[in-house]
């Protein structure tokens, strides 16, 4: 039986009291659930604080580069089709960076799941606004407010039509840990957008600014009907909801592709004989 | 020798037909066994602009482009205007009744006559050439039979008949165009492509499946051929959202067991750098292709250049290991970039293939290649001696750490771009970092030991190239020009030999250096402004070249490219 201490415990670079503990411990929790050892998974990131979770955890971990943590994941996923792979990172690395990635990834559909690190600044480099920055919050390189309007991510995703879309709070570990988990077995693209307070650069979107508005979406709300996902997505102020926002049964990428029935790339040999009636059609 | 070659060219608006026209012939006279040199001079739109399709044919011919038009096809009035001034003495322009050729040797084809629907004026054109070259008409039907299969009979019969009346109507007029020579036997197995299929092929004979890229002339080619066989091949082929994602796709691809190739061109390529120095640090093997065209920024989409080596050689920052090949003929598309995949594969590096515009795009007989004679290139891992203690940037003393593909174990497959670890984890111990410094450059020195050596053509005395008055140094695609030139001196009496680089980098001296300082003259020839290989040989070895041949106005080199420009040199 797995249990998430395979997962490891490991000294991090985190501030304490930062989100990032709760997620990852969340991620580990979601994972055993599963029954994922840590050689099943690969983790990809991008760069940032949030970026650097699969350091503290036993996994395999590919740690590219800043806002690239996507279309390497996808890479690795068209690579190999038995693996779970999740791409994380923060919100700047994702909405910021590698804002093209987040949306073709939204359309194309490949199997892995993404779990964004939502603290509303760039950690790592020290607190400059990021997409999903508060208009008219003040920070040392906004210093008369963010000017400009902040990025939805789920309300984006499930207007693209995402297959899933959910948000959570580090605040709620128990539930995170069930999206999280409710994620990895969609087939398809799944989002996790996480609200991860930044206890040293972001002192807007704080622990207890969160604990005070998120509330966990109820039986009422049907998941599978695309506009009451998107009042649900669009709903950020007084009372912002969590939990699973959205989802569908599009086929997953490639669900209907010859190329990438044939399994694991790293399985495969040159066919030769194939190759030559290939050459054969330049005569 | 002197220039035995035929040389025809099509000559029209995009949309006319005249690839269609160009690809036929060029097909029928590969199938008869001549040698064929196509190039393609394409403006970038979809319809419209002039556009040109050469081919150079003969039984014994350089495979380079060249300046002379031996029969004009002018599918516009435009085309006369513009190519007549190419045209030998003995030239023959092809032409529409309505279009103008006072003065010149023309055959003025009654295309409306001949053909009753406009869409068949290029098998009209098709005839009239094959029968001013006495071709057998049965080639050229054949090729019909092939091209229209899919339309069904009633098509292809049409087309036939047109095909004939053309031969029929040639046959009563009086051209005075000598015929082709008859072509000896062949080898049955002769291939006709471009360089960019050459090199897709390459990669399938060296075990590519996987490739993401974003289009761009010229470098798309490599994909779109990987795509249309992807269906008997099993290759992963995904155009992504843009060049980032593509370098990253492959990656991430590659470090998940794959066997990745990004092909591109050079603005394509500015956008991969960051990706470059990440397949450096996660000594991830992904080949690249960067086909060259006329920069800098968007510059002249759709001709040619070799001004990418400065890019490609520096791209990605930091230090790390990379090499760099420059095929300069259909054959090294195909093994060179074979070549490439081994290199990237062993030593765990970003490794390059430079093409351009002219070589990506110009058909030419070659082959047949064979592939059991290529060398088998062993795969990453699946599992480690010891998955427990498994550590993926072991050190060692070639620089090589055994790479495993995650998840066919239970050993844990770390890699971080950050600096790390032999364990794959971020460190800021800073003797880590030398020592991981040293490992990955030190991959530098085996693909060093493995360089191909510069081909050397030309009598070679006892100390290289001693006895020979001049040296041409070239790289890439133009070595059929340069071996041209060769030719055309010794004409002249003047021996010349030609140095050519497949492979630019690592550059090793004791390769080419004695060559380069026995010889009386030396002349480097590139197609750029500022003589880029020139440069890098001067920065590695200190040694000047006596001269340049440098062509940078979007066009290819030629043989009398480089001998109009040697006249001022020597
Ligand atoms: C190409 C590139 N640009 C910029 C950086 C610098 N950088 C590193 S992390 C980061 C922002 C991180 O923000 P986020 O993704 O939200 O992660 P967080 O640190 O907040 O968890 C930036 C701008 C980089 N590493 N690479
Ligand atoms: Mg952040």
């Amino acid at each position: 039986m797995v249990t998430a201490e395979d997962y490891g415990t490991f000294d991090t670079a985190w501030c304490p009291g930062c989100g990032n503990h709760s997620l990852l411990a969340a991620m580990k929790q979601a994972l055993s659930g599963l029954g994922l050892a840590p050689h099943q998974v690969l983790m990809v990131t991008g760069i940032g604080q949030a970026a650097k979770a699969p350091l503290y955890m036993n996994c395999n971990m590919l740690t590219g580069l800043h806002g690239r943590s996507l279309p390497a994941a996808t890479g690795a996923r068209l690579a190999n089709p038995e693996l779970t792979i999740i791409a994380e990172s923060g919100d700047g690395c994702n909405y910021g960076e590698g804002g093209n990635h987040f949306l073709a990834a939204i359309r194309r559909n490949v199997d892995l799941t993404l779990v964004a690190h939502d603290n509303g600044i760039y950690g790592l480099t020290k607190g400059q606004a990021s997409p999903t920055t508060g208009k008219g919050q003040v920070t040392k390189a906004q210093p008369f407010g963010q000017p400009s309007e902040p990025f939805n991510p789920v309300a984006v995703a499930v207007a693209m039509g995402a297959g899933f879309v959910a948000r959570g709070f580090t605040g709620e570990p128990e539930h995170l840990a069930g999206l999280i988990q409710q994620a990895f077995r969609h087939k398809g693209f799944s989002l996790v957008d996480v609200f991860q307070p930044c206890v040293t650069f972001n002192h807007v979107n704080t622990f207890a600014w969160y604990k005070q508005r998120c509330y966990k979406l109820g039986p009422e709300h049907d998941p599978r009907s695309r506009d009451q996902a998107l009042a649900k997505a669009l709903e950020f102020g007084e009372r912002i909801p969590i939990g699973v926002l959205y989802a569908n049964d599009r086929p997953a990428f490639g669900a209907d592709l010859p190329t990438l029935k044939l399994g694991p790339l790293a399985l495969r040999q040159p066919d030769f004989e194939a190759l030559r009636g290939v050459m054969r059609s330049y005569l | 020798m002197p220039d035995s070659s035929i040389v025809i060219l099509v000559g029209g608006e995009a949309g006319q037909g005249l690839v269609t026209i160009g690809q036929l012939m060029a097909k029928a006279l590969v199938r008869a066994g001549y040698e064929v040199v196509v190039s393609q001079d394409y403006q970038s739109r979809i319809r419209g602009g002039h556009n040109t399709f050469v081919i150079r044919t003969g039984l014994d011919v350089f495979h380079a482009p060249c300046d002379k038009v031996d029969i004009l096809v002018a599918l516009n009035a435009e085309t006369v205007a513009r190519h007549k001034g190419q045209l030998t003495p003995s030239g023959l322009v092809v032409a529409d009744v309505d279009i103008d050729t006072t003065g010149l040797n023309a055959l003025r084809v009654p295309f409306r006559t001949l053909a009753p629907k406009v869409v068949q004026d290029n098998v009209v054109a098709l005839g009239v050439l094959g029968q001013t070259l006495c071709k057998d008409i049965g080639l050229l039907e054949q090729l019909l039979r092939e091209q229209f299969a899919k339309k069904g009979q009633e098509v292809i019969d049409q087309n036939l008949a047109v095909l004939r009346a053309a031969y029929a109507w040639v046959k009563t007029q009086d051209h005075g165009f000598a015929c082709l020579p008859s072509a000896p036997a062949y080898p049955a197995e002769r291939l006709m492509l471009t360089g960019n299929e050459a090199i897709a092929l390459g990669a399938l004979a060296a075990g590519c499946n996987f490739c993401s890229f974003y289009p761009m002339t010229p470098g798309s080619s490599v994909a779109l051929t990987l795509a249309e066989h992807a269906k008997f091949m099993g290759t992963v082929v995904e155009q992504a959202e843009d060049e980032i994602a593509a370098a990253n796709m492959a990656i991430g691809a590659a470090s998940a067991g794959g066997r990745a190739l990004v092909p591109t061109a050079g603005g394509g390529f500015a956008l991969m750098c960051e990706a470059v120095s990440l397949a450096g640090m996660l000594e991830t093997p992904v080949v690249f292709v960067v086909a060259m065209r006329p920069g800098p920024a968007t510059g002249l989409p759709t001709r040619t250049e070799q001004a990418d080596l400065n890019l490609v050689l520096h791209a990605g920052h930091g230090e790390f290991p990379r090499a760099v090949f420059a095929p300069g003929s259909i054959a090294e598309c195909f093994s060179l970039t074979h070549r490439a995949f081994a290199m990237a594969e062993k030593y765990q590096s970003p490794v390059f293939i430079l093409t351009d515009q002219y070589l990506a795009d110009s058909l030419q007989n070659a082959g047949p290649f064979n592939t059991d004679g290529l060398p088998e290139i062993p795969g990453p891992l699946l599992e480690p001696a010891n998955p427990a203690t498994y550590k993926r940037f072991a050190l060692t003393a070639d620089g090589i750490s055994p790479r495993v593909i995650p998840g066919f174990s239970t050993a844990l497959v770390v890699s971080d771009s950050d600096e790390h670890t032999e364990d794959g984890k971020l460190t800021e111990d800073l003797a880590v970092r030398v020592q991981m410094v040293d490992k990955r450059l030190a991959k530098g020195q085996g693909l060093a030991a493995e360089a191909v050596p510069p081909s050397l053509f030309g009598e070679e005395g006892p100390n290289g190239s001693k006895d020979v008055d001049l040296l041409l140094v070239c790289w890439g695609s133009t070595l059929g020009a340069a071996l041209e030139a060769r030719e055309r001196l010794a004409e002249q009496g003047r021996s010349a030999a030609v140095l050519h680089f497949g492979q630019v980098w690592p550059l090793v001296e004791g390769q080419f250096l004695p060559r380069l300082t026995a010889a009386k003259r030396t002349v480097c020839v590139e197609g750029n402004a500022t003589g880029q290989l020139a440069r890098l040989i001067r920065q590695e070895t200190g040694f000047r070249f006596r001269g340049q041949v440098l062509r940078y106005d979007g066009l290819p080199i030629t043989a009398a490219y480089i001998l109009r420009g040697l006249e001022s040199i020597l």
